[in-house]
């Protein structure tokens, strides 16, 4: 039951006000370009631009800034304003094996054609902090070397070449899309993906990790993981062609895993896949692992009762607007649930009361 | 021009592409002036689906939106120009759909050596330079030599 209650407002506007000057912090200290969120903290503007599931670093640096680094709340602010675009249409599917890599690794071969490819990763530093990053000093310049030539082929690609990977079938099918219409559970894989890439990243990463624990236990190896950028194609009804309308930097994961075979595919090589907005590494790879253990079904596996394989749990718990909306909602105004709830318990705890005595 | 012809298409489609990925700023440096035009539909902010491949190579999926901007124009002479740029800069898609309706007039030479050339040449300095970051990067292995060597 609701009842409407006035009051308040007052309080709200105050506390808003509050709120605007806390996030100011100490006038004494600069205050924070958006554009010093989108160039220094690039990684959460790309985890914000991917679970808000909109690509506009611009305005996932202004959302930071709003929500005073709270990431949860800055996708909040991106998921809200991405309703108020109206869709232009939906791009041709971007290829990936285009892609110009600023990282390109693989676990599985040490010698791949195009090579191993570092980039600016964290990998292989010490993890100390480093207190010269708390004076301000100049950094000095990257090394470069000759650009190598060429796209770099996929390594999912080569392994198919023999038959011991399974295929990833082209089609032109148009994908379901949960932003239009809710999601309909059993999802296909194309569902299961778009469901997950902007899902919580610590949700899809303990996912990905109960899985490796063995909780629906599916072994993996990174095949490949790239990060770069890659152009975005779409047809313009205008002109009954397509033209590139922008380049997005994205972070693609193709896992491989062993498969026993079953009836219908002889023994060989299975795929997991992740592909997230911007260098989003540790979601890519969780994304593809879970991506993996959601295909039991579809290749004969045993159903361990995993909660990595179980499609329900992992496609309607992993978005963290929805999971936070309905959380947090508890905090508001429930006086006449509670209310009604106090009646029960003390009738209740008279009639249990009543019993006793006149047991006694 | 007659846009119907593949070469023309497929110059309309780089220079169209080149706009859509232009800095709004530089853009607006190289063309401050924008020509006498009708709007026939006025700069609009929207998204557009951004989708991906299963495996790569595979079945189509929805994988986000990005920001788009477009608009439509008209020049005296009657000549149409379309933009569709990334972001949300309203005078970068007007500017962009401008530059398309002039380059189908006989101002396209000038336009493709004072504006879209070099538009395309800073993109690709700024490429490569990332691409020679990359390169110093990549991983040369060598064999340490081992026991049974020795």
């Amino acid at each position: 039951m609701y009842v409407a209650v006035k009051g308040g407002e007052r309080a709200i506007d105050n506390a808003h006000a509050w709120l605007a000057e806390e996030r100011r912090g100490d006038p004494g200290v600069a205050e924070l370009g958006v554009a010093q969120i989108r160039e220094q903290l690039a990684l959460a503007v790309n985890r914000v631009m991917a679970e808000g599931s909109l690509f506009d670093p611009d305005l996932a640096a202004l959302a930071i800034k709003q929500a005073r680094g709270d990431l949860i709340e800055a996708v909040f602010l991106i998921r809200a304003y991405r309703t108020t675009l109206p869709r232009l249409g939906a791009s041709n599917p971007v290829d990936t094996g285009a892609m110009a890599v600023d990282r390109r690794v693989s676990a599985t071969f040490k010698d791949l054609p195009g090579g191993q490819i570092l980039g600016p990763t964290f990998d292989y530093t010490h993890r100390l902090l480093d207190f010269k990053l708390a004076a301000e000093a100049a950094v000095p310049e990257a090394a470069t070397a000759p650009a190598l030539a060429g796209p770099v082929p996929h390594v999912t690609g080569f392994l198919n070449r023999d038959g011991l990977i399974e295929g990833a079938e082209r089609s032109d099918a148009t994908p379901p899309d949960l932003t239009r219409e809710p999601m309909e559970l059993p999802a296909d894989r194309a569902l299961r993906l778009q469901a997950i890439t902007r899902g919580d990243e610590g949700f899809v990463l303990s996912m990905a990790y109960s899985t490796q624990r063995g909780y629906g236990r599916t072994h993996a190896f990174v095949g490949e993981l790239r990060i770069g950028r890659v152009a975005v194609e779409m047809d313009i009804p205008e002109l009954g062609f397509a033209i590139e309308i922008g380049e997005v930097e994205l972070t693609e994961c193709e896992t491989v895993n062993q498969f026993k075979g079953s009836k219908t595919e002889p023994p060989q090589f299975t795929r997991g896949y992740g592909l997230v907005f911007g260098q989003s590494e540790r979601k890519a790879i969780a994304m593809s692992l879970v991506d993996r253990a959601l295909r039991w079904k579809e290749l004969g596996e045993d159903d361990t009762g995993a909660p990595a394989q179980d499609e329900e749990f992992v496609l309607m718990h992993c978005d963290n607007i929805q999971a936070t909306g309905f959380l947090e909602h508890i905090k508001l105004p429930h006086y006449v649930d509670f209310q009604s709830e106090l009646e029960l318990v003390r009738r209740l705890r008279a009639e249990a009361m009543a019993v006793q005595e006149a047991a006694e | 021009m007659n846009a119907d012809s593949p070469t023309d298409q497929t110059a309309r489609r780089d220079w169209m592409s080149a706009l859509a990925k232009a800095d709004p700023a530089r853009l607006a440096a190289l063309m401050p002036e924008l020509p006498a035009l009708e709007p026939l539909r006025p700069p609009e902010i929207g998204a557009v689906m951004v989708r991906g491949r299963v495996g790569a190579t595979g079945a189509p999926f929805n994988l986000g939106e990005m920001t788009v901007t477009r608009c439509s124009v008209r020049l005296a002479d009657g000549t149409v120009g379309h933009g569709y740029v990334q972001g949300r800069d309203q005078a970068h898609a007007m500017r962009a759909a401008a530059l398309d309706a002039l380059m189908q007039t006989d101002q396209a030479e000038r336009l493709q050596t004072t504006v879209l050339d070099v538009l395309v040449a800073e993109a690709d300095v700024a490429r490569v330079q990332r691409a020679e970051k990359a390169a110093a990067t990549k991983v040369d292995f060598f064999t340490m030599v081992r026991g049974e060597d020795a």
